[in-house]
């Protein structure tokens, strides 16, 4: 394996890129990276367009190393990195959809995220092309699915609108029998346009996008906005502030989990360790929204710091409450672990193959529950992180119980980290003014509860927002959830979905 | 496990009903007539459609089924199929890659029926009012017959919305 800094040692740098280097290549250097791609195992860690550039973020998993290369496409058209490295494909479809940027050589030229309902084609390209609403668009029922052959097979078309109280998607399920042979996503149907929206705005009134840009993840997604924009104007927001986010961070995770842990479990029949991980989840809640002014945390988080701060009582509260969920917990983990027909629907369904996992680079208790054990809270790391001890869970058996254990362990994990950081939480200021940064970029990487969340920010004459780019963990995880379900039952389809929990929203913008 | 469970017959988790929200009362005195309310009687089956929401309305409208919240002593149910439904409870900012799907739900829906704008997008587009890919309230959809507002509505919210409904639809003001 090469080494990844060394090998863009020669390209020129881009210096108001921070904090990590972003070069430019020309169409040679770009081919030579797509060949290069073929066969170092460097992470795709997101891709995205703004035009006239297309960027990628490649990630050595060795060394922790980050570099963002970029491409100008004059003529709107580049060579396909998808072609190498499928994690790209439906981040490359998007670009095109949004803005217009074509994959030269892609083996999937379907559109992702346009259904052919918009008012424009390429509606955040430099030339939006006004389409008539009554033109007969691309119609859900055109979609090309990937066809399927061989007699006994029959299709199973689910959602838009599916059962449950769940975001809208569609799965086409080909089975022979009980057994999936194939299982495709079509997503796309939240496109709410959030990176068109950001455009224009203040970060402070950007950051409030950022939040419901997947509301499971309003702190993590706030949180890479805010170090995002922290980065390009090369401000670090006070020591407090960095604790106050990561206790909020690390409440998001717990609440996130027990809520997934027990939708798991009634995915399996078992509905009383719903009720109480529900339980569990409430009084979580409802201790956020105290503390923080909102159940979900949103609007807490805003670039410079946090918007409020914890006082003693708040601190004693979170303290007292967390000693009480822990044994709580610990009641329905050992009922969950004893159970064999609950263990029975979980262990060896769902497996997801630990190259697949490293291949499309997919974090949280996706990759931790088939060995990739990276977690953004450790490379590339960011404070208070960086001086705390906590454990990362790895799981090797790749299915839905792994990716229990691993929902397990980080809460135990986060419920340490918070005694911790409330133990050591510094006293001071919890929020700076930030300079206005006309031109800047920045970049961050944080860890949420589902993965790591990836931001790229840049700012214009101005210091408004050019072009936010987030990039939730679910475009590396959706892939994979059709990988894994393959040789399960369709009955099995509910608790694998369930254990992967992508986000529709995060991935649909 | 057993002992847990036993416990919470004696001493349940569940808390008082909040009162009917005023607001919606009023809203809904016009869309509910009283052939309606014979035909439910005190029941109401809700299917929940996102219409493109950030997820946050779901995670709030999943905690209406914990123990603190208990919809289903109130006769409220969440059903997996619009045809079994009488209540659609929309979320989101109605994407127009949902507006079809949304309006196909409508319409798979057995008359009585009524239209819940559930959550900031689904009211007025929230956060997300004016975008390319939004085609507006779902009132510029299907007709509504209640709005419960909040970025996302607090389970209690959403029960004092959902409590009014239930008062109005079975005749039992208030």
């Amino acid at each position: 394996m090469s080494d990844l800094a060394g090998y863009f040692a020669q390209a020129p740098a881009i210096t108001q890129h921070r904090p990590w280097p972003r070069v430019e290549l020309d169409a040679a250097g770009w081919h030579a990276l797509v060949e290069q791609l073929a066969r170092e195992p460097w992470e795709l860690t997101a891709l995205w367009a703004d035009p006239p550039a297309i960027h990628v973020c490649l990630r050595d998993a060795e060394t922790g190393t980050l570099i963002v290369a970029s491409h100008a496409t004059p003529d709107g058209a580049y060579e396909s990195l998808g072609r190498v490295r499928p994690s790209a494909l439906r981040l490359e479809r998007a670009a095109r959809d949004l803005f217009g940027l074509v994959a030269e050589g892609t083996p999937d030229s379907r559109p992702w995220l346009d259904h052919g309902r918009w008012p424009m084609r390429m509606p955040l390209g430099t030339n939006p092309v006004p389409r008539r609403l009554d033109e007969p668009a691309a119609r859900a029922v055109d979609y090309p699915f990937l066809p399927v052959e061989g007699e006994a097979l029959h299709q199973i078309p689910v959602g838009p609108v599916h059962a449950g109280i769940i975001e809208p998607g569609h799965f086409r399920f080909h089975a022979n029998g009980e057994t999936v042979v194939r299982l495709e996503e079509r997503l796309g149907w939240t496109h709410k346009g959030i990176e068109g929206l950001m455009r224009g705005k203040t970060p402070l009134d950007a950051a409030r996008i950022a939040c419901r840009i997947s509301g499971d993840s309003a702190v993590a997604h706030a949180l890479a906005f805010a170090r995002a924009v922290e980065a390009a104007v090369d401000q670090r927001p006070p020591p407090r502030a960095d604790f106050l986010r990561a206790l909020m961070a690390e409440i998001e995770r717990i609440a996130n989990h027990l809520g997934d842990f027990g939708a798991i479990c009634n995915d399996a029949s078992f509905v009383f360790l719903q009720a109480e991980a529900t339980t569990l989840r409430e009084q979580m809640l409802r201790l956020a929204g105290k503390l923080f002014g909102h159940r979900l945390m949103m609007d807490a988080v805003v670039p410079g710091g946090v918007a409020r701060d914890l006082d003693w009582e708040g601190a004693e509260a979170l303290r007292a409450h967390v000693d009480q969920l822990g044994p709580a917990f610990e009641k329905l983990v050992k009922t969950y672990d004893n159970r064999p027909s609950l263990l029975d629907r979980t262990m060896a369904t769902g497996v997801t193959a630990a190259h697949l996992v490293r291949r499309f680079a997919a974090g949280g208790f996706v990759g931790r529950g088939s060995g990739r054990g990276d977690d953004a809270r450790r490379t590339p790391g960011y404070p208070p992180y960086d001086q705390l001890d906590f454990e990362i869970p790895v799981q090797h058996e790749g299915d839905v119980h792994a990716r229990v254990w691993i929902r397990i362990r980080e809460i135990r994990a986060s419920l340490k980290l918070i005694r911790e950081m409330l133990a050591q939480l510094p006293t001071g200021a919890i929020r700076v003014e930030l300079p206005t940064g006309a031109g800047r970029e920045g970049m961050a990487i944080v860890e949420g509860f589902r993965g790591d969340v990836f931001g790229w920010v840049r700012l214009d004459g101005q210091g408004l927002i050019a072009r936010y780019h987030p990039r939730d963990p679910s475009w590396f995880q959706w892939p994979l959830l059709e990988a894994a379900i393959e040789g399960n039952i369709v009955a099995d389809f509910p608790l694998c979905n369930k254990s992967f929990n992508c986000s529709y929203s995060g991935q649909d913008l | 496990m057993w002992r847990r469970f036993a416990r919470s017959l004696v001493s349940p988790r569940t808390e008082p009903a909040p009162i009917a929200s005023s607001a919606g009362l009023a809203e809904l005195a016009a869309a509910v007539d009283g052939a309606a309310q014979a035909r439910l009687g005190r029941s109401l089956a809700i299917r929940q459609v996102d219409a493109g929401s950030c997820n946050g309305c779901e995670l709030e409208i999943h905690a209406l089924n914990n123990p603190y919240y208990d919809l289903e002593r109130f006769g409220l149910k969440f059903v997996a199929s619009p045809r079994h439904a009488d209540v659609l409870l929309v979320t989101g900012p109605v994407t127009h890659n949902m507006a079809e799907a949304l309006r196909r739900t409508w319409i798979a829906t057995p008359d009585p029926k009524w239209a819940i704008a559930s959550g900031d997008c689904a009211i007025n587009g929230g956060v997300f009012a004016g975008s390319y890919a939004c085609i507006g309230p779902v009132d510029s959809v299907i007709p509504v017959s209640l709005r419960i507002r909040g970025c996302p509505p607090t389970p209690t919210q959403l029960l004092e919305g959902l409590l009014a409904l239930l008062a109005q639809s079975s005749g039992a003001r208030g």
